[in-house]
Formats: C-alpha cells, sequence, structure tokens
C-alpha cells in the first residue's frame, strides 16, 4: 500500500528540529532518519504520523568521530559507516563483525545506528551492542540535554526512555582496549531476517585469565541486556570450551525468552545457550 | 495536510521538474511523474528489492524514500545503463548467463550489483552472495543471477 498523507518538515539544525519536535510530536509528528522501519509501518498504515521531520538534512547528525576514550555517533550515521576501516581499535572490529547480521545491503546504506537504537526492536544488533558496551544514548530537546545509560534506556519491546519532544542525537560507545576480544553470532532462519536470538561478549586475557567480561544477548528477551551471571562464571577464568559452556548454560538459565508461533521460550533458551557458546568460541 | 513541494530529480543525468505531495515514495515518481518505468514496483516495503535504485551512487530501495527526501539528488536507474546500442557490462552478463527470466527482478538486481560493484570492485565470491542476497527473485534460483554478476564484475574491473 501507499502511505497516507502527513505533513513533511525539514529542519537544517538540531534547535531547529527539537522546536519542530516540542510542537508537533503532541499531534501525532514522527522523526525520520533511515526510514527503513518507519516507512514500511506506514506503508502497511500501522502507523499514520501526522507530522514527519526529516532530520536527514541536519549536517552536524551525519559525524562518526571518536573523541578521547568515547566514539561519538550521530543520528544520521548509516549501518554500512561501519562495514569499513572509520572505526580504529577493538571497537572498530566489533562493529565491523556486527554491522554484516543487519538486514542486506541497501537497507544498511540508508538505515541509522541511532535509529535502530530508538525503534528498539527485540531483534536490533545495535541495541544489543549498546547493552553489551554500556553505550549512552544522548537525548535533546528543548529543555535540554539527557544521558541515559543503555540499561536505563530500554524499558521493553520498542519502548524506551525517549520523551516525545526529544530528539536522540547521538549514541556513544567507550572505546574498547586495543587487546579486547570480541565475537558475535546471531541465528535467523534466513540470511537478513530478524535474528531469533543472538549474543555479543567482549572480554580481555590478564596472565591466561579472562578479566572485563561482558555477555549481552539480544533477540530473546524483550530488550537486549548484559547477563551478569554469565559473566560472574568467565571473570578470572581460563578461556576454554568447559568454562564457555558454563557460562553459555548461566545466561540461558537466567533468560526469560519470550514466546512467538514459530518460537517456543524452552527453543529460544537452547538458542541463547548455543549463540553465547559460539560468539565466546568466535571471540578474537 | 500534505501540501505538494516542488522538486527537482536528476535521474540519469536528466533533470525533471515535478510538483509532488510528501507521501509519494521515489519509486512511485520516478515511474508516475518522471514516465521512468524500467524501474519496478514489488512489495512496497523494503523486501523485494525490485525498487533498487542508486542514490547518490547507492544501491537504496526507492519505496522506503519519499521522493521529497531526493530532491536535488542524483539518481541512476535502469534507463541509464546502456550507452546507445551498447549494453552495460552487467546487461551483458544477464542475457549470456540466463540470470532472468520473467525479468520482473531485473532492474533491482542490476542496480544492485552495479553499484556495489563500483563502490567495491574487488568484493569476493561470498561478499557477491550476501549483497545478492538482498533482493527476491522467484525464476533463476539465482545461482544464475550469481555468476552473471561474478562474470560482470572481472570485466568492469578489465574495463575501468
Amino acid at each position: 500500500m501507499k502511505p497516507a498523507s502527513f505533513s513533511y518538515h525539514a529542519p537544517r539544525s538540531v534547535s531547529e528540529a527539537v522546536a519542530l519536535l516540542a510542537e508537533y510530536a503532541p499531534q501525532d509528528g514522527r522523526v525520520l532518519a533511515g526510514g527503513q522501519s518507519l516507512v514500511p509501518t506506514m506503508a502497511f498504515r500501522m502507523a499514520r504520523p501526522a507530522h514527519l521531520i526529516d532530520i536527514n538534512g541536519i549536517a552536524e547528525l551525519a559525524a562518526l568521530t571518536v573523541e578521547g576514550e568515547m566514539l561519538k555517533i550521530g543520528a544520521c550515521v548509516r549501518h554500512a559507516a561501519f562495514d569499513s576501516d572509520t572505526v580504529p581499535g577493538a571497537t572498530g572490529t566489533l562493529l565491523r563483525k556486527v554491522v554484516h547480521n543487519i538486514a542486506h545491503y541497501p537497507i544498511r546504506t540508508r538505515g541509522t545506528f541511532c535509529g535502530s537504537v530508538a525503534n528498539a526492536d527485540p531483534a536490533s544488533e545495535w541495541c544489543c551492542v549498546m547493552a553489551a558496551l554500556d553505550g549512552v544514548a544522548v537525548l535533546q530537546s528543548q529543555r535540554g540535554e539527557r544521558r541515559v545509560a543503555a540499561a536505563d534506556f530500554y524499558q521493553g519491546v520498542m519502548t524506551t526512555a525517549l520523551e516525545e519532544d526529544e530528539l536522540l542525537v547521538r549514541c556513544e560507545l567507550p572505546v574498547l582496549a586495543d587487546d579486547a576480544r570480541s565475537g558475535f553470532v546471531e541465528f535467523s532462519r534466513r540470511k537478513g531476517d530478524f535474528a531469533i536470538a543472538m549474543a555479543l561478549v567482549v572480554y580481555r586475557l590478564e596472565a591466561g585469565k579472562i578479566v572485563e567480561p561482558r555477555v549481552a544477548v539480544g533477540g530473546a528477551e524483550t530488550h537486549a541486556r548484559r547477563i551478569p551471571d554469565a559473566e560472574a562464571v568467565l571473570a578470572g577464568a581460563a578461556p576454554n570450551a568447559a568454562n564457555f559452556a558454563k557460562a553459555a548454560r548461566a545466561a540461558a538459565a537466567d533468560c526469560d525468552p519470550m514466546e512467538d508461533i514459530n518460537n517456543t521460550a524452552d527453543y529460544r533458551r537452547e538458542l541463547v545457550c548455543t549463540m553465547v557458546e559460539r560468539a565466546l568460541e568466535r571471540a578474537v | 495536510m500534505s501540501e505538494k513541494r516542488d522538486i527537482t530529480l536528476h535521474i540519469n543525468g536528466e533533470d525533471f521538474f515535478v510538483s509532488v505531495e510528501p507521501r509519494r515514495t521515489l519509486v512511485d515518481v520516478i515511474r508516475d511523474d518522471c514516465g521512468q518505468t524500467g524501474t519496478h514496483i514489488g512489495c512496497e516495503h523494503g523486501v523485494c528489492g525490485a525498487c533498487t535504485v542508486l542514490v547518490d551512487g547507492e544501491p537504496m530501495r526507492s519505496c522506503l524514500m519519499f521522493a521529497v527526501q531526493a530532491d536535488g539528488r542524483r539518481i541512476r536507474t535502469i534507463e541509464g545503463l546502456a550507452k546507445g546500442e551498447t549494453l552495460h557490462p552487467m546487461q551483458e552478463a544477464f542475457m549470456k548467463h540466463h540470470a532472468l527470466q520473467c525479468g520482473f527482478c531485473t532492474p533491482g538486481f542490476l542496480m544492485l550489483a552495479i553499484g556495489a560493484l563500483e563502490k567495491n570492485p574487488d568484493v569476493s565470491d561470498d561478499e557477491i552472495v550476501d549483497i545478492l542476497s538482498s533482493n527476491l527473485c522467484r525464476c533463476t534460483g539465482y545461482e544464475n543471477i550469481v555468476k552473471a554478476v561474478k562474470a560482470a564484475a572481472a570485466v568492469m574491473k578489465a574495463q575501468a
């Protein structure tokens, strides 16, 4: 089908955008970034926003920069930007591993990192990255700026801490140490489909033992999150198959998976176990 | 509500001055207002890839972009591939390797493959399969499309 009518606004600055949001959000106004989730929903007429505020023309939101210990990802940075050596070091390596799992090539040229985070689909890979690395969502409105940690940002299926007049202007990820190892695995029935479960792990080795382990699971529960039980198994342990399996079982035991017509909670829990184990095995 | 906007679309080097409602997708305007019907509309929600065109060199789903967003941008469609009587190497390869049957998905596959190869001529066989997984074809079973794109990649690289 074709999207229903809406009024189109194309601000050229963040201040203009948040002014438009303050005015039109109460009248069912929405932010349009890459549009790879919103526009299909509009085509189905499941979404019929009265106003769209298109942020693609705001130059300052296209920036992808490393400042000190933080990678700053502006609201209009496309998925494809991470399929290059733009982001240095171990963080860049991790993001390159993840990006190939996101939808398909022509979706990655248009869809945005921040759009995926704001949309908060349970199967969003970037939401899993934000959770795993304790990323920060920077929210701007006419009332000011708020910085919200990933653990507080996600509140449920496609539900976040964003207020209706707030714009997610950028996400920030910590720059990982050069010797950080990362592994990412997801399972979907066909390439590019929404994942049924995914796992992202990051850790370092000191004297042959795992330090600073991070284990995040996405796709299985209402939103991605770190799994402290699995991390506790890994901390101080040797990186071997037995410990990986033990951590994977701990992650599965802690999960409260969603059910749908194709996937029971038990099936998803088994998948979480397999995904965490594989992500640990592949972490280099 | 949805007052029309005057925009300019640069399609295959030609300027089209059109007045469109914001709700109109890029593919609808390319076809209905600019008369360039080589680009096909399949699913209209970003799944099939039949409407793939190049916007400033990047393959994009033209059903997931509003025409007003493409104002002033350079668009390439299948109509711009052949130079006179000479087909683009990708078109030649699709014919030679029987990479189409009904042809409905073909404009999208051509623009997808050409956009990806122009950006990265050294694409690996695995990457070609990954790129082509974006679009749907109900006739060929994909094998011949993969063969054609591999063959065209070699020709495009030699000509570059």
